[in-house]
């Protein structure tokens, strides 16, 4: 189905032959795709296609519902993350994930941090403030909290909470972050931090963003796949996505010429 | 554009603005006929129509600039809407720039009249060159609205005629002088008329360029004729 194959300098996660059922609804058909390293890839398509689907196998957030299966292979670094032994919570520490409406914990800023980290490390308290310091700054938040960490999570504003679950994320040190709409429910200004902090976590993570907005994956990222109707139409370089597609149906859903 | 838009405001949009390019096309072939008319009747009254149009030409540029800018902040178009948009705005530079050389034909030809007697001058030449350029001008646009990329081909195939005629007409120009130093002055006169009339070709051969920059998506100015034709094959 790829036209353009983007030529990717290292693969950190490679889509292999996926297929995914939601009981007899066939969501996600023959899916072949290679998400670079320490790089931001978009997926877009409409309600429906299948991006958010394929955004939940990569840390199995699917196994949550029995009748949901995935056929195939991802690996990760090589390795098949659905046939791995691995405890799923070690592959969501390296596969962390941010939703579309912000979900802090009903703790304080602090702790909704420290949280995660206590899970998978042991630091001392003078380590662990260090990192959620770390997180925070990371995340473009520190400023904002810095003198009311010990208040609650969700007196932030929507667009600081949605900072707050990126640095909550990625306190824990993931190898790749995924993003499911992550600015959908965030005004403007929100949505310009977090596309912000989006280029600037590929300088030490693989980002994965689903999104409805196809400005957005113009804006902030290195590859783009638009995937229609459980398909991958075509996977590129953003730039010549939204330049030069390859492919009709790309073409016109990009240009808003899709009925 | 074949397929309509979800908006179909973003479409009366494009359509509206296309339509501008050909009325300013339109505005921009009728100076070069009348220049072109001037120079073969030697009518300063033909001249003056051509200046006439010089500022709506100019004006209309500004407005399709405007509404393109509007498009583009509104709209943020991609792929071929965002080409053809960049394309439509150096088609109208470019149509502008023609709208100059016909200005610069007629303030030429009523040089050429007010100096008297330039009848023995090889005008003819030059009428069939400007015929030729004005021809493809509006081949030019012709293949624009419809974006045809073949047509387009052509025209750029066409210009090299263009040139051709303008070598020829420089020598021919040099013999002229050399037998008789009093045409001098009017043959350089001649000779300017001759670099305008080769520059419309130049312009047309630039937005038949777009047309396939817009269809094809790929930039093939500075290229060979073996590249254009393997880009739109």
């Amino acid at each position: 189905m790829l036209a353009t194959p983007p030529v990717i300098e290292k693969t950190k996660i490679a889509v292999k032959d996926l297929n995914f059922f939601y009981g007899k609804f066939h969501a996600l058909k023959g899916i072949n795709l290679e998400i670079p390293e320490k790089k931001v890839t978009a997926f877009i398509g409409p309600s429906g296609c299948g991006k958010s689907t394929l955004l939940r196998i990569f840390n199995r957030m699917f196994e949550l519902y029995p009748e949901q299966r995935a056929e195939g292979q991802i690996l990760l670094d090589g390795e098949d993350l659905l046939t791995s032994k691995e405890d799923v919570a070690l592959l969501r520490a390296k596969v962390g994930m941010v939703f579309q409406k912000p979900t802090p914990f009903p703790m304080s800023i602090y702790d909704n941090i420290a949280f995660g980290v206590k899970l998978f490390e042991n630091l001392n308290a003078t380590d662990m403030e260090e990192r959620v310091e770390w997180a925070l700054r990371k995340s473009a938040l520190w400023t904002e909290v810095k003198d009311k960490l010990h208040q609650s999570g969700s007196s932030l504003s929507g667009g600081q909470q949605q900072r707050l679950c990126i640095a909550r994320g990625i306190a824990i040190k993931p190898e790749v972050l995924l993003l499911d709409e992550p600015c959908s429910a965030l005004d403007p200004i929100s949505t310009a931090k977090v596309e912000e902090l989006i280029v600037e976590l590929k300088e030490d993570y693989t980002v994965v963003i689903v999104t409805h907005n196809m400005q957005q994956a113009a804006r902030c990222s290195d590859y783009t796949a638009y995937m229609y109707l459980g398909d991958l139409v075509e996977f590129g370089a953003t730039e010549q996505m939204f330049f030069k597609p390859t492919r009709k149906e790309t073409e016109d859903y990009i240009t808003g010429r899709f009925g | 554009m074949p397929e309509k838009h979800l908006s179909t405001q973003f479409d009366s949009e494009l359509t509206s603005v296309s339509s501008q390019v050909m009325e300013m096309g339109g505005l921009v072939e009728s100076q070069i006929r009348q220049a072109i008319y001037s120079l073969s009747q030697f009518s300063m009254e033909a001249t003056e129509q051509v200046s006439a149009n010089e500022a709506r030409v100019n004006a209309m540029e500004v407005e399709i600039d405007h509404a393109l800018s509007s498009i583009i902040a509104r709209r943020q178009p991609t792929a071929r809407d965002l080409r053809l948009l960049i394309a439509i705005s150096k088609t109208t530079a470019n149509l502008e720039r023609v709208g100059d050389e016909a200005e610069k034909i007629a303030r030429m030809v009523r040089s050429i009249i007010q100096s008297g007697a330039p009848r023995s001058l090889p005008s003819l030449e030059l009428r069939v060159a400007a015929d030729l350029a004005s021809g493809l001008l509006n081949k030019a646009l012709d293949a624009f609205a419809r974006l045809d990329v073949n047509a387009a081909v052509t025209i750029l195939k066409e210009d090299d005629l263009i040139d051709q005629e303008f070598d020829g007409f420089v020598r021919k120009l040099v013999t002229y002088m050399m037998e008789d130093p009093r045409t001098i002055s009017p043959s350089l006169d001649l000779l300017f008329l001759a670099k305008a009339i080769e520059r419309i070709g130049d312009h047309s051969k630039n937005i038949a360029e777009f047309i396939i920059y817009v269809v094809k998506g790929e930039d093939i100015r500075h290229t060979s004729m073996e590249k254009i034709e393997s880009v739109v094959r």
